[in-house]
């Protein structure tokens, strides 16, 4: 059980300082940003206190903000993806998640892919219509959320593979 | 007060999200409005010691350009010097009212953001510099923006990138006043609103600061005009302004103090009463 909990404050601080550090600083073609840290949501451990996830995304979100001087549009959306999680585990991956035996590595890569590209949108669409702020800009909301998802999936996809497939 | 308690117990996931999500609409709601002391900003001891460190391995490998930007400033300061040595012969100065009105203190950028529709910086100078809100904030180039929260060593930026943001400024050669906001798009172009529409302006002109706002002093570049448009009304301009400084690229600032404007305020204040 320790173990679990150490591996998620390493993961925590890991991810925070590559979003602030890297992540936020690509501007791709002058304003697409992956924003990484969603990952840390979509791992975090699924039998957990519901209350205690949404207090941690809370603060993960709120870390980025006083990072990145924005406010609190970072905590609402990775709250509102918190909160949203359930829902998504359970469209993505049916049964396994009804018997409360989701392994990611051992999930099939479709299933994975699903429940992050939804997760990722929602968060990306709370994200940036909060931070525009303006419903005469709805057009710049929805390319941001466009362009910003695909980058983040692909990263998101890429980096859990990468860490958490079981190695043969 | 049992059926209260078995709500509240029952929703208890769906009321913390609710207030979690009421706080953080709350933080970004107060950061929208100018001038209001925000709680949620990268001038404090956490975000400037990671963004310190940070700044130390990355700004080896802007050295280059920091280097050329300044030996292009040393030319120009020094060429104002030799013209200006030439004229100061001819008369006399009254070395009384030479007393200098701006002091000006240098700054690393240790964090900059363009690609958001607020975007701030954050420097490596704060309270124990005495700099405080309202500060000028520029490069060699041309204005950055002004200062807005402070912390004891850092303190941030409002960018001229920033929708928050309005400053006083001039076409260079006719004097016609605007004001500079921006409209979140290009990172490298602002606009001038509210331009009277008999100024004759041309593209190509170089806007300035307007030195009424007490921030900046008059004269700092600012950019040049590369579109006009009528605006509705049809009485004024909006000018589509190209910066002359890079934001996607800045280093090294200097941030202004008038130290005459509790003068010129005392004596505004004494104007209304």
């Amino acid at each position: 059980m320790n173990s679990v909990i150490g591996l998620n404050i390493v993961r925590f601080i890991f991810l925070l300082l590559l979003q602030v550090m890297i992540c936020n600083h690509i501007n791709f073609f002058g304003y697409i940003n992956p924003y990484i840290y969603v990952i840390f949501i979509f791992l975090f451990p699924i039998r957990e206190e519901r209350l205690l996830f949404l207090l941690v995304s809370f603060v993960l979100g709120l870390m980025v903000d006083l990072f990145s001087d924005s406010g609190g549009v970072h905590a609402a959306a990775a709250v509102s993806l918190a909160y949203v999680r359930p829902i998504l585990l359970k469209n993505s991956f049916g049964m396994q998640y009804e018997h409360q035996s989701i392994k990611i590595r051992n999930t099939d890569i479709g299933s994975l892919i699903t429940y992050i590209s939804f997760g990722v949108i929602i968060h990306h669409l709370v994200l940036f219509s909060l931070e525009i702020f303006n419903v005469s800009k709805i057009l710049l909301v929805l390319k941001k959320t466009l362009f910003s998802s695909i980058f983040t999936i692909i990263l998101s996809v890429l980096i859990i593979i990468l860490f958490s497939r079981n190695k043969k | 007060m049992q059926q209260i308690f078995n709500f509240v117990i029952r929703n208890k996931t769906f009321l913390l999200f609710l207030l979690l999500f009421s706080i953080a609409l709350a933080l970004t709601i107060q950061s929208h409005s100018y001038h209001r002391s925000k709680f949620i900003n990268s001038a404090n001891f956490l975000t400037g010691g990671v963004y310190g460190t940070m700044n130390s391995v990355d700004q080896y490998f802007n050295l280059k350009t920091e280097n050329d930007n300044l030996a292009k400033e040393n030319k120009r300061l020094r060429e104002q010097l030799l013209n200006r040595n030439i004229s100061a012969d001819s008369s006399y100065i009254d070395s009384t009212y030479s007393k200098s009105k701006y002091r000006i203190t240098t700054a690393e950028v240790y964090k900059n953001s363009y690609s958001l529709t607020n975007n701030y910086l954050t420097l490596n100078k704060g309270k124990n510099d005495s700099i405080k809100r309202d500060f000028g904030v520029m490069t060699s180039n041309g204005i950055i923006g002004i200062i807005d929260n402070t912390s004891k060593n850092y303190s941030t930026v409002l960018s001229i990138l920033n929708k928050r943001s309005r400053i006083n400024a001039k076409i260079k050669a006719t004097n016609h006043i605007g004001s500079l906001k921006w409209n979140g798009e290009s990172p490298v172009y602002v606009q001038l609103e509210d331009v009277s529409q008999f100024a004759p302006v041309k593209v190509g002109d170089t806007i300035q600061t307007g030195g009424e706002s007490s921030i900046f002093p008059r004269g700092v570049g600012i950019g040049t005009i590369s579109s006009i448009e009528t605006d509705i009304g049809g009485d004024t301009y909006t000018i589509q302004v190209k910066l002359f400084n890079d934001m996607t690229n800045v280093g090294t600032v200097y941030i202004l103090e008038n130290l005459d404007k509790k003068e010129i305020y005392s004596l505004e204040n004494s104007i209304d009463e």
